[in-house]
């Protein structure tokens, strides 16, 4: 047994100053080299960017007849027109614009349910966890589809928040489960532990010592989100049951398909709307993979 | 058999250059010699035993020869190594807890891995359940997966399964380290019973641990930021080492019978130094209290005495 | 095991119960009241009118208290009765949609089991070189975001329209009636081929890329390593590493069915193909409240079972569950 008096002041253990690892810039070195990173994000920033300019490069309304049917693209109409005369470009890019607010906000607010229901049960634990564990598996296997599908079947009106509220409201379990997968594996970590010894108040650990780790992981669970409010709203817009008032590029392929552009050859009607989908949610997900290879260093190709 | 290593050189391709591990290892094993491999961790032990069985990326081979039994081992080719792993070297790894597939049956692997290597499990069977005995482990693990048994009893199985086509070199990695210390003397013991029923003919034992070695090992080589800087008998290195830093780090051992109220349990201050761009000359050389001038070139590893090899231009001296 | 099952037996259960009463409860907390829009179809005089109103709305049980409407919901449930088509009236919902799954089992069953397989042999395949994965990686995130109607929008026009290879709706001619003739199977098969290679395709993209990231994750593994020090064959390896990604492979299986599900609708309505989604739209367009909600029901009943299927196979595949439950012996 060591004796106490034996320990002499000067081997008390220096303080040694912790540097902050510069943790923003290690990632800003990265992503500017990931090249999925790089190629989805300009893929995506191009039909974001197309969203807020293309309706002013127009002066027509989407549902307005402004010429002649059917006609192919063409110098005057860039996308052509409609079996009824109406501009499809003006639809596109309106539709554009409807398809990134339903990303953001459907995917926006179920990242956000995710995010508090996840994390509280992560961080719970207990009685808490296993009560919201239910209810998030439950949700889960309930096809959100079909009842999305009853509920909007319903509804006589209905906007583009009601379908991004709807979204939000049943697209959250993904979210909470991979946050709570994180939170458990965090909570147990040395510097949180750390940090509760201290005697660090629950709230400054959650925002100090967790957040950050947080964030990346949130990042990619929003992109992931995002590219499904999308995917959910434009299946739901085909099935008739989306915004009575806008236009988005679900609904371009319903009246497409409805009206017969498939046996008319009206091509130009139905394939932009479907491959701009195809475009913005497939560079999201490449960029997510990029992502997670910026964050992970593991996976990084050397 | 023996082993003969001439200036094996192994580094780490990283993204800010290369990490020089290994750099430069020259020793011979004898027949039947169990040779203990110690040092810090970093020290470039685990990149040693590495490097002799499976070189893969991110590992790079740079040159360096290998002869086991006056054959050249061609580890710088992943498939032509395939024809000596298992049947003339073997490793027990350090994850040895983790190291069978956790979805199969343990008689299941076996008989799979043993059918890939072209050898016929229902021969190799008597054997490996006579090894089992060895180890005392029931037949009925064979059809267990790993899951149900305890880590102890993992790692003897690893044991026997790498050992099973009695190699001419076993490369134990840390193989002591997860455990309790009366299981760690009973594995210890288990190596020598290997070694000394010739089922094993030579190993290297990697451990930072040298009371371990102290017990089984004929020989020990301290290995020091990716160089070697001694290589001796056993009770050489313990009782009469020459290289400082093996003499700080046997001094730094916790002793039985003495109480630390009157000696103090002295340790090695410093840092080892990061090996992306390792110091000129000998490597131990800041935190060496015996360092001078000559020490700022790169010291040979030399036989000062019969089987005692040393890197240290101190030593040099006063053998001169 | 029995925790396990148990627990999973109330998750269920608990689900089964909220998704009918959900399904119950919303047409009648909905706008709009199902028999007036019946009757607005049959323009008739007003004592008509009126005496009509009563008789459907006690033919439809709508004229009891809430509770007791609620309790003959589940009763009828389960003697199968489903209630009676609005649309179709005066067919039984059970009638119809028995008429339709047939033709959903034809073409949901292969679709699922034929992309999962290849899919993730796909996958496992693209992870073996670094040219392959950086090829087929974009492909199959592309695959896996294409909108299912879209896919099979583009199908029917190239192979369907302008190849005029393909028959773009209908299960079968409608020259033709049910029989077990060559003819009938081939232009069964002719009308099948198009749903069924769009919703394989999407399958398809997902599997591949889902089992890509595992195989590398288990390919890394101790296990993994192990094996190679020890001179064991890739293929050994490969082989290990497949058969423990795929176990994660069919979980997922299970939590993407609600999406393969809708998936099936959407493409039956692109092709006009009559299976249940397809069902489920006519009802919508008509507003036959009655067989959306006996679609509904049907979809939820079989969702949860191919779910509960999958919980077994998936104790049966991995040793672990069964041993995690019994407990390991020291």
């Amino acid at each position: 047994m060591i004796e106490q008096k034996n320990i002499k002041k000067s081997e008390k253990i220096d303080k040694i100053p912790l540097k902050k690892p510069k943790k923003i810039n290690e990632f800003l070195y990265f992503a500017l080299r990931n090249n999925k990173l790089k190629v989805g994000l300009v893929v995506v920033l191009f039909f974001l960017l197309l969203a807020f300019i293309g309706p002013l490069l127009t002066h027509y309304k989407w549902d307005a007849y402004i010429g002649p049917f059917s006609q192919s693209p063409s110098s005057e109409y860039w996308f052509g027109t409609t079996v009824f005369g109406q501009d499809v470009y003006t639809q596109f890019v309106q539709g554009l614009r409807a398809t990134f607010l339903v990303g953001a906000i459907g995917g926006g607010l179920a990242t956000i349910i995710g995010l508090i229901i996840g994390f509280t049960a992560g961080y719970r634990g207990g009685m808490v966890d296993e009560g919201l564990n239910m209810i998030t598996n439950i949700i889960l296997v309930i096809p959100t589809f079909a009842l999305l599908l009853i509920i909007a079947a319903y509804l006589k009106v209905r906007g583009i928040m009601t379908e991004s509220i709807f979204i939000g409201f049943t697209a959250w379990p993904w979210a909470a489960r991979a946050v709570r997968a994180q939170t458990f594996s965090l909570r147990s970590r040395d510097f949180v532990d750390l940090a509760r010894l201290s005697g660090v108040k629950p709230l400054k650990i959650i925002f100090t010592e967790i957040a950050p780790n947080m964030m990346s992981y949130l990042l990619m669970t929003l992109i992931l989100q995002f590219g499904g409010a999308i995917l959910i709203a434009a299946t739901l817009d085909f099935i008739g049951l989306g915004p009575t008032n806008a236009i988005s590029l679900g609904l371009m392929m319903n009246y497409a398909v409805l009206w017969g552009a498939l046996q008319f050859g009206v091509w130009w009607w139905f394939i932009p709307p479907g491959f701009a989908i195809m475009a913005i949610v497939g560079s999201l997900y490449i960029m997510n993979v990029g992502l997670d290879e910026v964050f992970n260093p593991k996976l990084r190709e050397m | 058999m023996s082993l003969k290593v001439k200036n094996l050189k192994a580094y780490y391709q990283t993204l800010s250059g290369d990490v020089k591990a290994l750099d430069g290892a020259t020793f011979t094993i004898k027949d039947g010699e169990i040779m203990g491999l110690a040092g810090e961790s970093g020290c470039g032990k685990t990149t040693l035993g590495h490097s002799l069985i499976c070189l893969c990326p991110p590992m790079k081979f740079i040159e360096g020869s290998v002869k086991l039994d006056d054959e050249e081992l061609p580890i710088w080719d992943m498939d032509k190594m395939n024809t000596f792993r298992f049947k003339k070297i073997s490793i027990i790894p350090q994850y040895a807890m983790n190291a069978m597939n956790p979805t199969r049956k343990i008689g299941k692997m076996t008989s799979e891995l043993l059918e890939s290597r072209r050898i016929s499990f229902k021969t190799t069977l008597p054997e490996l359940k006579r090894r089992l005995d060895l180890v005392e482990l029931s037949y009925d693990v064979l059809n267990m997966y790993p899951i149900e048994l305890s880590g102890g009893m993992k790692q003897r199985m690893v044991m026997v399964i790498s050992t099973l086509l009695n190699p001419s070199l076993l490369i134990a990695d840390e193989i002591t380290s997860a455990l309790d210390v009366s299981t760690q003397k009973a594995v210890s013991e288990m190596l020598v019973e290997f070694r000394d029923r010739k089922i094993v003919k030579s190993m290297i034992v990697i451990t930072h641990d040298i009371s371990i070695l102290y017990q089984i090992a004929d020989s020990i080589l301290v290995m020091y930021a990716g160089k070697l800087t001694e290589k001796a008998p056993t009770d050489v290195i313990i009782h009469s080492a020459r290289h400082p830093y093996t003499k700080l780090l046997i001094s730094s051992l916790p002793k039985v019978g003495v109480r630390y109220a009157e000696k103090k349990l002295k340790g090695i201050p410093g840092n080892t130094p990061l090996l992306l761009n390792p110091p000129v000359g000998c490597r131990f050389r800041e935190r060496c209290p015996v360092a001078f001038g000559k020490c700022m070139e790169e010291p040979p590893f030399i036989e000062i005495k019969k089987d005692h090899f040393v890197a240290c231009w101190k030593e040099f001296r006063k053998n001169a | 095991m029995r925790r396990y099952f148990g627990r999973k037996i109330v998750i269920y259960i608990s689900t089964f119960f909220l998704a009918v009463s959900i399904d119950w409860a919303i047409p009648r907390f909905m706008p709009g009241n199902p028999i007036l829009n019946l009757l607005t179809r049959v323009a008739s005089r007003a004592e008509a009118s009126e005496y009509m109103y009563t008789y459907y709305t006690r033919a439809f049980g709508l004229d009891m208290p809430i509770w007791k409407q609620y309790l003959n919901f589940w009763i009828a449930l389960f003697h199968g009765d489903l209630g009676t088509s609005v649309f179709m009236f005066p067919q039984k919902v059970s009638a119809i949609i028995m008429r339709a799954v047939p033709y959903d089992v034809f073409l949901l069953v292969p679709a699922i089991l034929l992309s999962f397989y290849a899919g993730n042999k796909f996958g496992a395949f693209a992870a073996r070189t670094r040219w392959l994965d950086n090829t087929i990686l974009p492909l199959g995130y592309l695959l896996t975001a294409t909108p299912y109607m879209w896919l099979g929008i583009l199908l029917a026009w190239s192979l369907g329209i302008v190849a005029g290879i393909f028959p773009i709706a209908g299960a079968y001619g409608f020259n033709l009636a049910p029989s077990f003739s060559w003819v009938f199977i081939a232009s069964l098969l002719k009308h099948w081929f198009l749903p069924f290679t769009s919703l394989f395709l999407v399958g398809f993209g997902g599997w591949a890329i889902g089992m890509r990231n595992m195989i590398i994750y288990e390919l890394e593994a101790d296990y993994s390593h192990y094996l190679e020090a020890l001179g064991a064959p890739r293929q050994l390896v490969r082989r290990y590493a497949f058969r423990n990604a795929i176990l994660p492979q069919i979980t997922g299986l299970a939590l993407q069915l609600g999406v393969i599900v809708a998936g099936a609708l959407v493409t039956e309505v692109v092709f006009s193909y009559p299976g249940i989604g397809w069902l489920i739209l006519a009802a919508i367009q008509n507003q036959d409240y009655f067989l959306i909600q006996g679609c509904f029901l049907f979809i939820i009943i079989m969702v949860l079972l191919a779910n509960f299927t999958i919980d077994i196979i998936y104790i049966i595949v991995d040793p672990r569950t069964r041993m995690g439950m019994q407990g390991g012996s020291a």
